[in-house]
């Protein structure tokens, strides 16, 4: 209990240290620039509070509970092993990996439901559209984005392309679907995935690439370990526009059934 | 006053418990995930299931006060401010809040501290900077000031779209095409670390905020839809982000 204490208070004061500078300019702003009182300051003043003592809770707890365990899983699935394969670089297949592609992809679409700034963007989302987006829908769209690069991601590391390769084509794709999406959704997807690559994901990530480059034969850790984050930005923007490619043509073909 | 307290109070408590509620649901994926390829996969018990256990209700306490936190302080403290500014009508003040947020919520980000401090172990066993631990620290920083920058230069761009009402979807696509070019010529030790800088600048203080501020500026600006013009800021900071680090691979 005593030790849980002194974490949680370091992590309080390490997540207060990290926002200090975003407090004193908000404050700076509003007494010298706005200068006119802020409506309901008490209720913002809790408001912070809560969210600085929920942001210190959350961190404990998933120091806790969830990143030992995904560390742990992510050397038990990339040891050789469990694998069952030989430390001969020339003997990379892409097919002894299966495990771990299936479990990055659903590690990534777990860790994207949890995170805590996608549901914040999907509530304020379906607020200002006035309910027309729903969150639940978004946030699977963009959760089976963040698990579908994931996914991919860990295959690129294990066949060792270069990670332009995939990302470049990646945009390629989401300048063709800007095209043809409905406008209204195009900014929130292309936010999609920033916005899913917070506190849960970037750890359970960065720990999972990092094991996989160093146990793959011919993989450097420093060269193929990173890029995973760029994987979970780019899938979830192309998700959400096929979502709203979807949705648009399925209210089109209601109104059209409607009509005759 | 005393026949009024009993009421707020239960609506209080119901909306807490509500949300309680929404952060299981919102937690039951990650528990299946890790149950199932634990137990039937790796076929291995949960090392310390009390602690795993107790970890996962402080994040279900967390994510609550979080929830509740943002619906009554930071939502409404960011677009309460992007009103105000549009009410005062001054371009300079706002541009200069703008670069002021994006700067100062990147450049004490602690994801984006251990981004930097990793490049600097790169750049050090390449032999790009000489291995001296001071050398290895101003690069560093240098580089945690090069994503500050961008964000803070990206909010701005995004502040002026939304002011003049530029089509979102050039600025990205500009953006996707700079990342190609900029990708060409810097070196290669750089990209994945550019690419990734875009994603670990974005956190649960900075999200809301930023969300807020494109939100609160795109409805009080007549003319504007807060849905299709008021997002999108955060994936142009991404986008520039990945664009200077690549510059200051070149450059350093």
């Amino acid at each position: 209990m005593n030790e849980w204490l002194h974490e949680f208070g370091n992590i309080l004061l390490e997540t207060l240290r990290a926002v200090s500078p975003i407090i004193g300019l908000l404050v700076l702003f509003q007494l010298l620039v706005i200068r006119k009182p802020l409506p309901h300051p008490g209720r913002i003043l809790v408001g912070f509070l809560y969210v600085l003592l929920g942001v210190a809770l959350f961190l404990v707890g998933l120091k806790m509970a969830l990143f030992p365990i995904g560390d742990l899983m992510a050397q038990q699935l990339t040891a050789p092993d469990f694998l069952g394969i030989e430390p001969d670089p020339d003997r990379v297949h892409w097919y002894n990996y299966i495990w771990v592609y299936l479990f990055a992809g659903c590690i990534g679409f777990a860790a994207a439901m949890a995170e805590p700034t996608l549901i914040a963007v999907a509530v304020k989302v379906s607020e200002v559209s006035a309910g027309s987006i729903r969150a639940l829908p978004l946030r699977l769209a963009v959760a089976l984005g963040v698990g579908g690069g994931l996914a991919l991601g860990t295959f690129r590391i294990v066949t060792g392309a270069p990670l332009y390769t995939y990302i470049l084509t990646g945009y390629a794709i989401v300048a063709i679907q800007t095209v043809f999406a409905p406008k209204v959704i195009a900014g929130l997807a292309y936010d999609a995935g920033n916005v899913a690559s917070s506190t849960v994901t970037v750890p359970i990530v960065t720990a999972l690439g990092l094991g996989l480059a160093a146990a793959v034969p011919g993989r450097n850790p420093l060269l193929d370990g990173f890029g995973l984050i760029a994987f979970t930005c780019l899938i979830p923007i192309i998700n959400v526009l096929g979502y709203g490619q979807i949705a648009m043509w399925l209210s089109r073909r209601n109104q059209a059934a409607n009509n005759d | 006053m005393g026949s009024k307290f009993p009421f707020i109070e239960r609506v209080l408590h119901n909306r807490f418990v509500r949300q309680l509620l929404a952060s299981a649901l919102d937690l039951v994926p990650i528990v299946v995930v890790i149950l199932f390829f634990q137990i039937l996969v790796i076929q291995q018990p949960i090392p310390e299931a009390g602690r795993f256990v107790a970890g996962m209700l402080l994040v279900v306490l967390g994510l609550t006060f979080f929830m509740q936190g943002l619906k009554l302080g930071l939502f409404p403290l960011g677009e309460s401010m992007a009103h105000a500014f549009v009410r005062k009508g001054s371009l300079f003040w706002i541009l200069v809040f703008a670069f002021a947020l994006g700067f100062g919520a990147t450049v004490a980000e602690p994801a984006l501290i251990a981004v930097a401090d990793e490049a600097a172990r790169i750049a050090a066993d390449d032999g790009a900077i000489t291995a001296s631990v001071e050398a290895r620290k101003s690069y560093a920083l240098g580089l945690r000031l090069t994503v500050a920058t961008a964000v803070g230069f990206a909010l701005i761009v995004s502040t002026i779209r939304i002011i003049r009402g530029w089509p979102l979807p050039y600025v990205i696509v500009g953006g996707y095409a700079g990342v190609g070019i900029m990708t060409i010529f810097a070196p290669p030790e750089i990209i994945g670390i550019a690419y990734d800088s875009g994603g670990v600048t974005t956190s649960t203080i900075t999200v809301p905020l930023v969300t807020a501020l494109g939100v609160g500026l795109s409805s009080s600006i007549p003319g504007r839809n807060p849905v299709s013009d008021g997002f999108g800021l955060l994936a142009l900071a991404a986008l520039m982000s990945m664009i200077f680090v690549m510059g200051y691979g070149i450059f350093a």
